[in-house]
Parts: structure tokens; sequence; C-alpha cells
């Protein structure tokens, strides 16, 4: 049956949050009210991407676009735009400028993106099988199980040139084909759905949006090197992505599209679900599979590799989720198609979760090859608050980052990497003049050295080094000597660490102190941080603005604000704690913080 | 802390009809260990033992997995448990004082519960709402946008 209005409402975490529920609620009460239930379809989708300005509503075929929707717009939705065909400007978009655009072509944040991981997400139910079908879901699946043979779908995947979108960018064609070779009764399919990197979701989003995608680009895996047997690794902290994941499951399995004898072909192949709790390191292969084991997720070493023994010592390929829902797009569009996107060694698109100091943040899907000025001022609309963009760290814990000087630079696996970064999961965090690059280094090695499994020294012994240095650094304590040690011991992590984890761990102290060596040295020999981040060495002092109200000696929590009433106050720079109260609380702007 | 040793050994029909389900299955244990805090909040050293006569492998390999995974909890959480996001995104928008500001208000540390047991802190890294950056999250609820002063308000709201 079809409808003659559609109504697509957010369900992705993100917007969820934001009572996306109580929206969906309310505009099926109100078209019920209106009368139109066999008119109007209302539907929950996944994630548009355009996270900023969520909770959001779009309404086909006027593909009226609406932003920040609070559950008591229902009403107005659908007495203006369903019933009256107008558009409600009060939640259209609205630019800088005061513009406002009502359909997504005329937003900046859509127009340079290119969507094929993420076609169906904002789009379909992700919860109805039917609407996957619609949109040529399980087509890959049927074209491949009935017109091709396993070699010629590796062939497809070699044309293509698709590369892992976890991270290391290894050419998904060549896993397979290891795995394939190799003779076993019994071999596996694993999905990397646990997405560990802090500030990156676009797998949570592709697997709450568009779970049938995963499910049949495994099954095409299978069918290609074949294995019976596929498991999805995924966070227990996504139970949204879990539970459409399931739904999805049971789906496919009553259509016959997983399962034994799939689509009447003496293909089988089933899927099984096995939860993460919360362990950056099982990101790393070998880990990975020690954990879907039921043990610590500890790395081994490599060779062997897992595509020939892996889970249970069998031969098993990995792929993350971004990778995975590449796949079916590939086999029916063709590898020649995808490799005409992107460029030459990096063919396709990338999903990016672009967030910190920017305007627009959200998840934004581009072809390979765009620079990094495009997607933060084109599509993520420049700096917030008018302050002046810093740096990029690409890669998370694992990655570093990229200047204004490198802005231009097309964004590819390699050109990333030669910058002294990588492509890692694709997180894109934006800093602006008031982040300190060693207080983000710091952070960052914090994390690792809170993810360090502990097995190889390098990386347990390293990070913590790492990090205390830093730390020393950062309270002004840090020498020239220092500099050189980090240096070293990054270096010597490099070479020496068992896995992914610790190879990578000192690239944001590495590459930061390559592209920012200034900052560095004014922490040692000026004892200063121009971000203002680093609480020790800033010094509050009070102008001569102050009334001597008595405000902020009365707010200080340690006593050190002294002065008689209507007279200058002054603070004792041996007590403060920097805890910055005086300046919150100051209605003069009489305290500065240097 | 005190732990009721008693209800805690007994298991719900359900969670011993999963376990049961399971047992026979390789890589079973953190799946079952997931069941088992879902049911009661966290892992209970009674608890522990139970699966591990249950399941018929040494206590030594449960405590090896428990500790080794961020998820699992050994001590009994707050009615409401609070996660501050220390995510990047959320880290740069001022998440660490968030943290601060809320263990001040409810005067315990991270990873902390309350006297009367209605609360408990914690830091996470990353729901994966870097939109909505800086997050809280309390119990099944997001917060976003948060920002340190409004921590008393929105916790009042759980404090029934």
């Amino acid at each position: 049956m079809a409808y003659k209005h559609y109504v697509l409402v957010c369900g992705g975490t993100g917007c969820e949050s934001s009572k996306a529920d109580d929206i969906f609620n309310n505009l099926k009460a109100e078209v019920a009210n209106a009368g139109l239930e066999n008119d109007v379809q209302v539907v929950k989708t996944g994630c548009f991407g355009f996270c900023e300005k969520g909770p959001i509503v779009k309404v086909l075929p006027e593909d009226a676009f609406y932003v920040e929707v609070k559950p008591e717009d229902a009403e107005e939705i659908v007495k203006e735009t369903l019933v009256k065909g107008r558009i409600v400007k009060r939640l259209a978009y609205a630019d800088e400028s005061g513009k406002t655009s009502a359909i997504p072509e005329e937003i900046g944040f859509y127009q340079k993106q290119m969507r094929i991981v993420l076609r169906n997400c904002g789009l379909i139910d992700p919860e109805k099988i039917d609407e996957y079908i619609a949109r040529d879901g399980y087509a890959a699946l049927e074209k491949v199980l009935f017109e091709m043979t396993p070699d010629e779908v590796i062939e497809e995947m070699k044309i293509s040139g698709l590369r892992g979108r976890g991270g290391a960018g290894f050419p998904t064609w060549m896993k397979w084909n290891f795995t394939k070779q190799v003779e076993s009764d019994v071999k596996y399919i694993v999905c990397n759905a646990d997405e560990g990197d802090p500030g990156a979701y676009m797998d949570r989003s592709t697997l709450e949006g568009d779970p049938h995608s995963i499910l049949e680009a495994m099954a095409i895996a299978g069918y290609a090197v074949g294995a019976q047997q596929g498991f999805i690794y995924i966070r227990a902290e996504y139970p949204l992505a879990i539970k459409r994941l399931e739904i999805a499951m049971a789906q496919a399995r009553e259509y016959g599209l997983l399962g034994q004898n799939i689509l009447g072909s003496n293909f089988s192949f089933d899927i099984e679900i096995r939860l993460g709790a919360g362990a950056f390191v099982c990101g790393e292969e070998t880990a990975l599979l020690a954990s879907i084991e039921g043990k610590r997720g500890m790395p081994t070493p490599k060779p062997p590799f897992p595509a020939v023994c892996g889970l249970w010592k069998k031969p098993t390929v990995i792929n993350n989720v971004e990778t995975w829902a590449n796949v079916p797009v590939i086999i029916t569009k063709g590898g020649k198609w995808f490799a005409s996107i992107g460029t030459e060694k990096s063919s396709g698109t990338k999903v990016f979760a672009l967030t910190g100091k920017i305007k627009n943040s959200g998840l934004v899907e581009v072809p390979m090859g765009t620079t990094l000025r495009e997607i933060v001022y084109d599509i993520g609309g420049g700096i917030k608050g008018g302050k002046a963009f810093k740096a990029v760290q690409t890669g998370g814990p694992s990655g570093g980052v990229i200047t204004a000087k490198m802005i231009d630079t097309p964004i590819d696996f390699d050109n990333l990497i030669a910058a002294g970064s990588m492509m890692g999961s694709g997180g894109m965090i934006v800093m602006d003049e008031d982040d300190c690059i060693i207080d983000v280094a710091k952070f960052y090695q914090e994390f690792c050295v809170e993810e360090s499994c502990g097995k190889c020294s390098p990386c347990r012994i390293g990070t913590r080094k790492l990090y205390d240095i830093l730390t020393k650094i950062s309270e002004g304590k840090g020498t020239m000597q220092d500099l050189d040690q980090l240096k070293e011991i990054g270096e010597a992590m490099k070479r020496a660490a068992l896995c992914g984890l610790g190879q990578t761990a000192p690239n944001p102290v590495l590459s930061s102190l390559h592209y920012f060596y200034d900052e560095y040295l004014e922490h040692i020999q000026d004892k200063k941080c121009r971000a203002g981040k680093c609480k020790k060495l800033i010094t509050y002092t009070i102008n001569d603005n102050c009334r001597g109200c008595t405000l902020c000696a009365r707010k200080c929590p340690v006593n050190c604000i002294s002065g008689e009433v209507r007279q200058k106050h002054t603070i004792d720079a041996t007590k403060c704690i920097k805890c910055g109260e005086c300046m919150k609380n100051c209605k003069f702007d009489a305290i500065e913080k240097k | 802390m005190p732990t009721d040793q008693k209800t805690e050994t007994v298991f719900s029909k359900e969670l011993e009809n999963f376990i049961a389900e399971w047992k026979e299955k390789p890589g079973n244990l953190i799946m079952i260990l997931h069941k088992v805090q879902s049911e009661f909040g966290y892992i209970s050293r009674s608890a522990a033992m139970k699966v591990a006569e249950m399941l018929d492998i040494p206590l030594a390999k449960i405590y090896g997995v428990i500790t080794f995974y961020h998820f699992f909890k050994l001590n009994k959480p707050g009615k409401n448990v609070i996660q501050v996001c220390m995510g990047t995104a959320c880290y740069l928008k001022g998440g660490q004082a968030i943290l601060d500001e809320t263990a001040k208000h409810l005067n315990i540390p991270v990873k902390g519960v309350t006297d009367d047991g209605l609360f408990s802190l914690e830091s996470v890294r990353c729901v994966g709402c870097c939109g909505l950056a800086p997050v809280v999250v309390i119990g099944d609820e997001v917060f976003g946008k948060v920002l340190p002063e409004q921590m008393p308000e929105i916790l009042a709201n759980f404090s029934e």
C-alpha cells in the first residue's frame, strides 16, 4: 500500500535521547486526529547525520526538513505540512545569515556528502526487512548465490579496491582470499562492531539505521570464502544497535535469508551476536577473537594471521562495520563503479564523526580525497564562536593531528599516514585556540594507559612513561631532555609493541610534538600555556576594575583573596588552587587569567 | 561493603535457563556474566562462585575476565548510576568540570556510591552521542549539552 506522505523521524541514539520517541508518538496521534492514517505513514528511521540540530523530522515527498523538533511541534507539522502542504518555517534549518532552507539539498552540511555506507540511514525503518528489500536489499546476496562463483565475488572485491575501514586500510579482497585458500572444514566470518575510539560513532549509527546491510554482507563473504557461521562482536554499551540487530536477524531467518539453504540454494549461513565488555584493545583482531572465545581480550603475535588461523584456530575473516556496509553495493553496482569514486589508492567514501569545536557536528560521508577544508568549513560550517582553527585529530588515540597548514591535503589512507596520523575508524575532533595540544596528548595517553592490556612491556610501561612526562610538562616542571625522551620512548613503542594499540599509542604525542613543538617549548621554557588549560601554569590576578565588592573573597574555597571593602582585592598566588570560582562570579571583569 | 549473600546466590529462573542453554557453547563466559550483571547490577563474589560451580570452571578464570573488562562491576552500584562521558568530544567541551561538580555535589569520589545508595558516579568512554557533547547518562536517560551548574537540578529529579 502506498501512502501519500511519509514522515521520517530520526531514531538514532542522539536524537532518541532528545525525545524523538515522544515526537514519533505525538506525530502518530496527530495524524490519527486529523483522520490521515490511511494517507500518512510515520516512520522511525536511523540517523540523518546532522546530530548538531537533532531531533530531525523529514516529510516526503515534500522533502521538508525540520530541525530541533520538540514533541509539541507535532501538531503544527501535521496541520501545516500534511494538511495544507505548507512548510513550517520556524522549524526549517537557518544558516548564519538567517537564510532558511527547508530541503536538505540546500543545506551546506549535505551538499558535499555522498552516501554509500549510510545510504539507507534516515530513509528506511531499520526494524522492517521489507523496507530494506524495497531499496534493493538482499539483491546482492541473490546475485552472488545464483550468478557468481566465489572466485568471481573476490575478483569483484579486488576490482573495487575496497580497503578496511577499521583503520589500517588493508585490502578487503586479500583478507577474503587468504581465508578462501585455506583448506578447513570450518571457517568463520566476524564483524568488528567494538567501536571503542572515543569520539567516533559511525558504526553505531550504521547498525542502528541499516542492520540488514551488515547481515547481507557477512553472508556474501561466507559464500565467497566457504564459511557457514558468522559472529557480530558488538559493544554492550550500544543497546539500541543490539536490539535492532536481533530484530533484523530474526526477520532474515523468517524470510530464508539466513539459516539453512538460503533462498533455496545449497548455501547455509547464520550469525550470532557476542557482546564486548568495554575494552579498547578488543578492536585489535587477535584480542577480539580471544574475547569472542570468552577470555581476557589480550592480543597474540601475528603471524599467524586470523585469516589463516583465527577464531578457535579456524580461518576467520574479520571486517569492521563500515567495511561490511560497502559490500552489498559493490556487488549490485559493480567493483568498477566503486573504484571510480574517491582516489586511486583509496576508493569509495569514508564516514567521519565530526565533533569538537565545530558548528555542525554530526556524521558525514564524503568521497575519499575530499580535503579537510571542505569537511571543516563547507560541511561543518567552521569553528564555533568565531574562534581560530587549531588542528583536527584523526584516528583517535592511535592517530595524530592535522594542522592548518595541511588543511588542503586530500584525505585518504596514505596521505594521513604520511602526515603522521592515520584514518583510524573515522573520528575527527576539531580543536580551536582554547585547546592545549599538550592537554589533548595527555588525555589520549591517559586513555592508552588505562586501555593497555599489560601483556607486553613496551606498551604497558611506555604509555605510563609518556603520560608521566606529559604530566610533568603540563605542570611546568618539564626539561628539554624530556622532549628527547618522549621521542625515544615513542619510537621504541612503535617498533617493539605487540599489537596495534601499543604501536600506535605514541602517535598523538609524536605528531603533536612534531607540529606544535613551539607549544611544548613554551610550557617548558616560559612556563606558559597559551590556551590556559594547564592549571599549574596559569595565574589569576585582580585588575583595577575591582570595586571591592568582596564577592570573590567569599566564593574562594581556600580563602586566598583578601582586601578591604570597596578597596581593590588581591589573590595570594601561593595558596590559589586555580579553580576559577572568582572569575566565574566577578561582575566587573576584574579577574584576569594568564 | 555489605552484600546480601543470600539473594545473590538465588538466580532467577530466566538466568538459570540462560546458563543451561549456554553451558555447552564455546566462548560462553562473557555472555553469561553479562546476564548475571543485568540481573543484579554487578557481579558479587557469591554470584561469581555460583557461576564457577555451574560451569565447572575455576573462580580465578571468572575473576580474570571480570577484572579485565571495564563493563563488569565488582561492587553494588547506586540506584541511579550517573555516567559522565569523557570521550574526546565531551572532554574538550568540559566533561571534566561536570565530573568534578557532580562529585563535589554528591560528596563522593568517581566510582563511589552515596551513603543512601541513591547515586553512584562513573566516568565513561564515549556513549556515541558526540553531537550532544558534553553528555551525562543517568539510568537510561541521556542529557546533552550539559553545563556543570545544571547538575544539582538534574540530580534533584532522581532524588525520590
